[in-house]
């Protein structure tokens, strides 16, 4: 169990670091583009080799390294050396909890695709979340910059502010699945129920018509909660301080905000931190939202029951392990093109529109959620019985 | 392993105490060493077998009251001032370092006899399903308590800290 | 576990308390006499879940909680206090707070 959790743990980081994050820029750099009716950058190449504009982050990374690390006078030197890995180590730990897949029984060894299990895996989420403020914060003040300080406190309060409704949207869907582990909600999201099966219930059809066990629907967070998972993005991507949401980062009104300070390998990882959190992002709404690693009516279970007389037990478990793996980051990388779809068309909010949308909208609608969700399972309990 | 643990969080959160109370130099080096000492005790929490209580330590008090001290310190500008006033004294330092040793001395004397050995609890202890059941069933007044409390320090908070409208 | 017992958890938690008092009774400086209040309380909450681990009951857990939703509320209007104070005396050294001194 501790190997197969190392080696799950390395996979884990040389995906997301080393994969993820120069390849964010390029999709940003690229999709961007697309939107915009424009080529994109296309002038890095390795011998004449041009591969889309790959070599792009790779021309960024030698930049960024041999620039110049300037620390201006006046400024709280620890501080200013320690933000940037603030900012960037909770982003990264985030994915600890996050399943890229289930349990498989392989060669003797039994496989979680989840490096740390934990019993309450989205509040470990949240909790790291709000440590992640400190990285930001701190940016500012250690750079002792006037615009820097006002960088901090927008930061600050927006992030705090978004932190309140990330807790409370997601309650309704604690309520539904019973549990705050991932790799628990995303086996529960691989179960089916009948669309119409409340006819049935209220007595409008007779009990074991056929055609009504016919349309069913998994069921995923998004069908339960359809709401909250919008309202969950928005509040993810605020934490996040992205456009729409990146008025501490105001290019046009404060100059680059909070990290104005700060060039080099440290701006960078700002950056690295900022794109890492879209894909931390993304894998959570996933795990919670969109199945996490199971293909909608196709349960694991029967499926590697099926395939086990043809490839053996071991590859039957090792080919679903690799399907689940895909399926996941195909999720992934869809929300992740759906978040730069939503970065590249949405004007910036001005700061009391993005307080206003936390604390007056956000808020209320939240709560609403939870004595809807709390009735409707009530009902459902009754209808059933 | 656990024991070593317990050492490097004990010697942690004694250490960033001690730094929030004697850092003359700027407020913000205090709020810096509280987070600290608020992560180092969410590590004995765990120890302990209180996650959730762990967690909500690091939720609340790591993440929300002491960004809140910065967020103040930071709002009012208030850069280093050194020691002010009756803290430069070094006989405070002194007499306060005798008396912190007498009071931790007489109680490490009355507490001597609290070595037993733990008893063992089962896999469900301090887990957040135990305590949501413990807090909804026989605490559930002290939620709804806490839940006055809370709304009757927000409208406190927003009503002190408003400029005047003149 | 190991060799440590309750008994060195409550040391822990005693000198984090010794440390803040100290820091209500010595400092002048309003923000950190504030933090070293929170010392103390978290100081308690240490002490009450070591306790819980002793007696193998969550009550002390509970407790804590609690103890941590009112540190919640104090900082909270502790520090509207604070900024209103320090507005409109423009200082953050307590002894200039004294008017209703003897």
């Amino acid at each position: 169990m501790a190997t197969s959790t190392v080696w799950v743990a390395i996979f884990l980081f040389a995906l997301v670091l080393l994969a993820f994050a120069p390849i964010m820029t390029w999709v940003e750099r690229k999709q961007s583009a697309l939107m915009q009716d424009r080529i994109g950058a296309n002038r890095a190449s390795i011998l004449g080799f041009k591969a889309l504009g790959l070599i792009h982050p790779l021309a960024d990374v030698i930049k960024m390294i041999t620039k110049e690390d300037t620390v201006p006078t006046g400024a709280h030197r620890l501080l200013h050396f320690a933000s940037p890995f603030i900012a960037v180590v909770p982003a990264i730990i985030s994915f600890a909890v996050i399943p890229y897949g289930g349990t498989y029984e392989m060669w003797g060894a039994h496989v979680s695709l989840c490096v740390a299990d934990l019993d309450y895996g989205v509040l470990y989420v949240f909790a790291i979340g709000s440590i992640a403020t400190y990285g930001s914060m701190l940016a500012g003040w250690a750079g002792n910059n006037n615009f820097g300080m006002l960088g901090s406190i927008r930061v600050s309060a927006q992030m705090i502010s978004y932190e309140v409704a990330l807790g409370i949207t997601v309650v309704g869907l604690f309520m539904i699945f019973g549990t705050l582990k991932l790799t628990e909600m995303g086996v529960m999201q691989q179960e089916t129920f009948r669309l119409f099966g409340f006819l049935e219930h209220l007595g409008f059809v007779a009990h074991g018509t056929g055609w009504i066990d016919w349309v069913t629907i998994p069921m995923w967070g998004i069908v339960l909660q359809p709401l909250p998972f919008f309202m969950f993005l928005t509040a993810l991507m605020a934490e996040n301080k992205r456009a729409p949401f990146d008025t501490p980062e105001g290019e046009s009104e404060i100059v680059a905000g909070y990290f104005i300070e700060y060039s080099g390998m440290k701006f960078g990882l700002y950056m690295m931190g900022e794109w890492i959190e879209v894909v931390v992002i993304s894998a959570l709404l996933t795990a919670m939202f969109l199945g996490g690693w199971t293909i909608p009516w196709l349960p694991e279970g029967p499926m590697i029951a099926a395939l086990t007389p043809v490839l053996g037990e071991n590859m039957a478990n090792l080919a679903a392990m690799v399907l689940a793996v895909h399926v996941f980051l195909i999720k992934v990388v869809i929300l992740i093109w759906f978040q730069m779809l939503i970065r590249w068309s949405m004007p910036r909010f001005r700061y009391d529109q993005v307080m206003n949308l936390g604390w007056k909208i956000l808020l209320p609608l939240s709560l609403a959620n939870i004595v809807i969700t709390a009735l409707g399972i009530l009902i459902v309990q009754e209808v059933t019985r | 392993m656990r024991t070593a643990l317990f050492w490097i969080f004990s010697v942690m959160a004694v250490g960033s105490a001690l730094g929030v109370v004697g850092s003359l130099r700027s407020p913000m080096n205090s709020a810096l060493s509280l987070v600290v000492s608020m992560l180092a005790l969410a590590g004995l929490y765990v120890l302990l077998e209180a996650q959730f209580v762990g967690l909500i330590q690091v939720m609340v008090y790591a993440g929300a009251i002491v960004v809140l001290f910065l967020f103040v310190i930071m709002l009012l500008n208030l850069r280093g001032s050194g020691a002010v006033g009756a803290e430069s004294q070094p006989i405070m330092k002194a007499i306060g370092a005798i008396v912190a040793a007498g009071a931790t001395f007489w109680l490490a004397r009355t507490l001597a006899s609290a070595r037993a050995p733990w008893p063992d609890v089962d896999e469900g202890f301090g887990t957040t399903r135990a305590i949501g059941e413990a807090l909804y069933t026989d605490y559930v007044l002290s939620v709804q308590v806490a839940g006055v409390l809370l709304l009757a320090g927000i409208v406190a908070a927003v009503v002190l800290a408003k400029k005047k409208i003149d | 576990m190991g060799d440590v017992s309750g008994f060195h958890f409550q040391i822990v938690a005693a000198l984090i308390f010794a440390i803040g008092a100290l820091g209500v009774l010595l400092r002048r400086n309003i923000i950190v006499m504030f933090m070293s209040i929170e010392l103390m309380l978290n100081a308690a909450n240490l002490s009450l879940v070591s306790f819980s681990r002793e007696i193998g009951n969550d009550q002390g857990q509970i407790l804590a909680f609690m103890v941590m939703v009112v540190a919640a509320v104090e900082v909270a209007v502790g520090l509207a206090i604070i900024i209103s104070l320090v507005r409109n005396r423009d200082t953050v050294n307590i002894e200039d707070a004294s008017q209703m001194k003897w």
